[in-house]
Parts: structure tokens; sequence; C-alpha cells
């Protein structure tokens, strides 16, 4: 119990902050249904049961990285290909775990630095480096507990409705999730010109490597990790990231 | 044969968690090499950008719908609209014209 002196936590902090996290985490938790429900409709076209879907989402919290895994479920890819590509496909999150690492109390106990890792994600990132000193692990738990549940739930009901729904719906759900991936990517663009140009040549250079022989015979995942990889490091030698500017990355 | 769904979903699990936790873990000072912070910048950019186009638009019934998503998509997220409701701009204009097709 010495660490909780050494910690500065009162009881009412904790009470406080974990009450904050559970309210900024409705709203997350209710687009996270919506967006999770699509995602369920791919992992239904891949062949999981809602049990896996559930347990899937439970466990790994990820738009990008599940869409992709998916997709390498259903392509039957090697266990190699599906460790390297969520490797890539959740790469932001080792970006955003490192930026954590610089805003933890240094006494924070091991369990809690354990337990905050669980469910690092674009948005719960976002609200808790949004906050001011200091992260507090009780504001993250308080988040967490009200959005991971309904990710999950929302994938169980993507794999069980996905088929009732008429096609016309379903088609329109499932562009849900690209919806999240151009809400996180555009707002950095806008004051970015740099990421602007880098959206544009992505696109380009994705369009393309699904036309060019050889290249386009590789599966989606493994060409987006190639893609990732290449226009990355080209983007990081050309435009040095400025380290002054790192509280950006924050947004 | 027929790879196991449930190593599929542990390799998933273990690797997301594994990226998660680790810097959290680990790192107690400030990250110093420059590339390596410019490339953990720029991943999450590319990564997204490039699963987005061109597969949004083979994700609906019709090439068309699919580009109007990703057009709406992108003023919505622009002109500050946040996550829930860019998603849900893209899931209406699509609704919308799929309906007159």
């Amino acid at each position: 119990m010495n660490k909780k002196t050494q910690y500065h936590l009162s009881l009412t902090d904790k009470k406080t902050a974990f009450l904050n996290g559970l309210r900024d985490g409705i709203p997350i938790g209710l687009g996270y249904l919506a967006v999770s429900f699509s995602l369920g409709i791919t992992a239904k076209n891949a062949g999981l049961t809602a049990f896996q879907g559930f347990i899937v989402s439970f466990f790994c919290n990820a738009s990008a990285g599940e869409y992709v895994g998916f997709t390498l479920i259903a392509a039957g890819a090697t266990y190699l290909e599906m460790a390297i590509a969520t490797l890539i496909a959740n790469a932001r999150y080792l970006l955003m775990s490192c930026a954590m690492s610089q805003r933890m109390q240094n006494e924070t106990p091991l369990y809690h630095r354990l337990l905050m890792a669980c469910d690092i994600t674009d948005e719960l990132f976002g609200i808790a480096v949004a906050r001011p000193g200091y992260l507090n692990p009780y504001y993250t738990y308080g988040a967490v507990v009200i959005a991971s549940p309904l990710w999950a739930a929302g994938t169980a009901l993507g794999v069980v409705a996905g088929n009732v729904l008429p096609l016309r719906l379903v088609s329109a759900l499932g562009v849900a999730l690209y919806g999240m991936f151009i809400a996180i990517i555009i707002p950095p663009a806008k004051t970015n010109k740099i990421i602007a140009g880098i959206i544009i040549i992505c696109f380009v250079l994705s369009y393309t490597a699904g036309h060019i022989p050889l290249i386009s015979e590789f599966s989606d995942g493994t060409r987006t990790i190639i893609l990732t990889v290449v226009i990355s490091a080209a983007a990081a030698v050309l435009f040095p990231y400025n380290a002054d500017e790192s509280k950006e990355v924050t947004q | 044969m027929k790879n196991n769904v449930y190593i599929y979903i542990f390799i998933m699990a273990a690797v997301t968690y594994a990226i998660r936790v680790l810097p959290l873990t680990l790192i107690r000072k400030q990250i110093k090499n420059r590339f390596i912070r410019s490339f953990l910048y720029y991943v999450p950019y590319v990564t997204l950008a490039v699963m987005t186009f061109p597969s949004i638009l083979n994700a609906t019934q019709s090439p068309y719908s699919g580009a109007a998503a990703l057009i709406i998509g992108i003023a919505a997220a622009w002109f500050g609209f946040d996550l829930f409701k860019v998603a849900l701009s893209c899931c209406g204009i699509v609704l919308i014209i799929e309906l007159f097709q």
C-alpha cells in the first residue's frame, strides 16, 4: 500500500475521474456500436460466428486492425502474415502508447500501465490526453468500461443481423468503417499540407498497386503492409517530423 | 488445410496488446531518434489512407455510391464533424443513392 501514498490519488480523485470517464465514454461507445456493426458484417463474410466476432473485438479493440485480420482470415493467410499485418495496421497504437508513456506520473504502478494499455484507441487516447496534467488511470477505466462492451456487442450484432438486413442497408453500413478512417485522417490534413499530400499519394499508389502486375498478386493485407512501410519511411526521410510539434500527434 | 480461427484470434489479440503495452511499460524517457519519431508519426495516416481507397469503392453495391461516400466523408471531416457524424454521413449518402438505383 506504500505505492498508493506515493502515488497521490485520493479516493475522491479516483471516483470523480472514473465518473468523468464514464460520461465521456458514452458518445464514443455509441459511435463504436454503429461502426463495429459494419465490422461485424466483415467478420460474418470471413466466416466468423457472433461469439468469435465478440471475442475478437473484446480483446483487440481495433477498427482497422480487426478489419485487416478478418480479410486475412477470409483469405486463409498464414499465421505469420496475420502477425505482421496486425502489427502494421495497429502501428499507430504504438505511437499513442509512446505518447502516453511521456504523460504518465513516474510512480504509476505497473498494473495501471498494463490495464491502461488494453484499450488504447484513437478516440479513447484522444480524450485521455486532451485532459491536462498526468494521465489518470481511473478516467481511462471509466471510458473503457462503457465503450469496450459496446464495441464488442456491435460486432456480434453485425455478424448476427448483417444478413437479415436488406442488401442496401448492409451496403450503407459497410462504409461506416471507412467513414471512421476518413474522420481520423482528414482533420490533421486540413492544417498540415504534408499529411494532405501524403494522403493523396497514398490513394494514388494504393489504386495503382492493385493494377500493377506482380504487386497486384499480393493479398490486400500484404499490399497495405508494403505500401505503409514504403510511404511512411519515404515521408520520414523527406519530411522529418519536428519533435517540437509532437503535441499535435495527440489530436 | 484451413487454419484455426482461434489461433488467428489469439495472434491478433496478442500482437495488438503487445503494441499497446510495451511502450507504456518500457519507455520512461523521451524518444530521440528523428527517423523513428517521423516514421511512427506518419504510419497511422498512411495505413488508413491506403486501406480506405480504393477499397471504399468495392464496399457498396455500385462504385458510384462508394465514391460519393468518400467525397461526403472527406467534406464532413473537413468541416469539423466528429467521427460518429462522418461515419453516419457516409452511410446516409450510400443509402440515398442506392435507394434510387
